[in-house]
């Protein structure tokens, strides 16, 4: 039940945009993101649409994956749509009662949904084609200068990369100590509010102290291989670019030109 | 027969790149008060194939009985079937959550909807059962010893008072006095109460001693059933499925290529002593 959320979950494939380094789909998906809300016509929607199914093809992540983890975010959809179609002021084209749809709210309501998928599309690419070490490894690099004004980047990083290493730890744990109280005859699913939040504790109170014992021992192995922080430490397989990098980088930075040239000249042309 | 599988499989994340086939066409039948060994390899299915046994996996294809009823008939209560098959998960230790071992134990039962006395009777009981004495019934579960939280972990399945009992690994992880006391007090379940056992092992010795009869799973298939003395006298298959024979086997099998006229198909550490004796008085 639980393992059916696929974002942000790492699918392991063999993929151009896999073996990129994770610094390039970082800044990728940074520039995609922002590129997201510089235009507002037809042809920039076109552009980003062009761009990233390109991008999934070359993904070999296969759509019904991405598709599946979609389906989670269809009640914000909802929720926003039904914000903009129903509380957007403009020429009303449609009115039962005191609910009114306007033309600005129905362009809204299509267009910030378009804009949401696009945006949760991309993002979540960049988790499926990598590994949550290479991310944080990626981040590490970029934030180095940070170091400088005295921001612990390597000890930030690490603790981001744990986090993301106990993520399916704790989901299996979760799993697991839900059916051993199941096959206690515990039930999880009905009742009202209260008695399900109380039912929560017999799988809460487990799954704290597991992860406290978890961390515990993690703290101690660590300590066991004279684990002392970033100072001095040297990575087994460092972060270099390579030609397929420059040339993604080239092709993003391609596209962001095209978009914001889009973005200009939609402002002069309407 | 109280437990029956009709082709059973199951596919982890059917559909999707991570798709596994985790048990394939198992087929078995196991009747009331057997003690069945269940052992296999690391990743051979052997957790998979006993959550199926009380409805917390539903399998992908394939029917299972109990007690005569499909289980996953409309209708079917699933709940009313996980009182009836106990499952001790591995390291059941780590499910406990109460403030006091009794309290622990009581959870079981209260879910099965039953009175206040009865609940704290049965597991009274159960506490007494697994050979929990009253001085540590008001201390907390994480206080205890890991052999005797496991044992308070098992009593929490006891109390619900299931006909079929069926423990994942119960002595992973114990010293060997902890694992000695928990077979024996399993061995005892199954002779005085005349539950239907099924335990999940890694160690041929502990299984020798007291099972019926042996299942040995091999990369998601049933690929024995049959007596211990069977099972084992097939060690060199199971040596391919990264299983082993107890020891004695293993002796008994030397001595005879070795030309002493023994039988080979001594499971247990008694038997083989028997065997070599009467060598020995010739």
């Amino acid at each position: 039940m639980i393992r059916d959320i696929t974002i942000g979950q790492y699918y392991p494939s063999d993929s151009i945009l896999h073996r990129l380094d994770p610094r390039v789909k970082l800044i990728g998906t940074f520039l995609f993101i922002v590129s997201l809300f510089l235009f507002d016509s037809l042809y920039g929607y076109i552009a980003v649409a062009v761009f990233l199914v390109t991008i999934i093809k070359l993904s070999k992540v296969p759509f019904r994956f991405i598709a599946k983890g979609m389906k989670a975010i269809v009640v914000l959809m909802l929720f926003m749509a039904f914000f903009n179609l129903f509380f957007t002021p403009g020429n009303t084209i449609f009115q039962i009662w005191i609910i009114k749809i306007t033309d600005n709210g129905l362009r809204q309501a299509i267009f910030m949904g378009i804009r949401l998928i696009f945006l949760i599309l991309g993002s979540s690419l960049m988790t499926f084609t990598t590994t949550p070490n290479q991310l944080t490894d990626g981040l590490e690099k970029i934030m180095k200068p940070l170091n400088r004004i005295k921001v612990p980047v390597h000890e930030i990083s690490m603790m981001m990369s744990i986090a993301l290493r106990f993520i399916p730890i704790l989901l299996e744990e979760t799993d697991k100590i839900m059916k051993a109280q199941m096959a206690r005859g515990a039930d999880f699913e009905s009742g009202g509010v209260l008695k399900r939040a109380k039912s929560l504790i017999p799988l809460l109170v487990p799954l704290f102290v597991s992860a406290f014992r978890r961390a515990n021992d993690l703290a101690m192995a660590m300590e066991a291989r004279c684990y002392r922080g970033g100072d001095g430490r040297t990575k087994m397989k460092p972060l270099r670019y390579q030609n397929r990098d420059y040339l993604a980088y080239t092709c993003v930075l391609a596209y962001f030109a095209i978009v914001i040239a889009l973005g200009i000249l939609e402002n002069r042309l309407f | 027969m109280q437990i029956i599988f009709d082709k059973v499989n199951y596919i982890y994340s059917g559909g999707t790149a991570f798709a596994r086939h985790a048990i394939k066409d198992i087929s078995f039948s196991i009747n009331k008060g057997e003690f069945i060994g269940l052992i296999g390899h690391t990743g051979s299915g052997k957790s998979t194939l006993i959550q199926h046994m009380n409805g917390l996996i539903k399998a992908t294809n394939g029917h299972i009985y109990f007690n005569g009823q499909d289980i996953y008939e409309k209708n079917y209560d699933l709940r009313k079937l996980r009182s009836k098959v106990g499952l001790v998960f591995q390291y059941p230790e780590h499910q406990l959550f109460e403030t006091t071992v009794f309290k622990d134990v009581v959870f079981g039962p209260t879910n099965l909807g039953l009175d206040k006395l009865e609940c704290e009777l049965r597991a009274y009981e159960a506490l007494k059962m697994v050979g929990i004495g009253d001085d540590l019934l008001d201390a907390s579960p994480f206080e205890l010893s890991g052999g005797q939280k496991r044992r308070v972990a098992i009593a929490g399945v006891l109390a619900m008072k299931p006909e079929v009992l069926i423990l994942d690994e119960p002595t992973a992880g114990l010293d060997p006095r902890g694992r000695d006391d928990i077979l024996e007090k399993i061995a005892e379940l199954h002779r005085d109460s005349g539950l239907t056992i099924i335990l999940v092992t890694h160690s041929m010795e502990d299984i020798a001693n007291y099972a019926d009869r042996l299942f040995v799973m091999n990369r998601g298939e049933l690929v024995m059933q049959d007596t211990a003395k069977v099972v084992f006298s097939h060690y060199k298959e199971l040596e391919q499925m990264h299983l082993a024979a107890p020891q004695v086997t293993y002796v008994m099998n030397v001595l005879k290529d070795k030309g002493y006229r023994v039988n080979t198909d001594a499971t247990t550490i008694d038997e083989a002593k028997e065997e070599i004796l009467k060598l020995l008085q010739y």
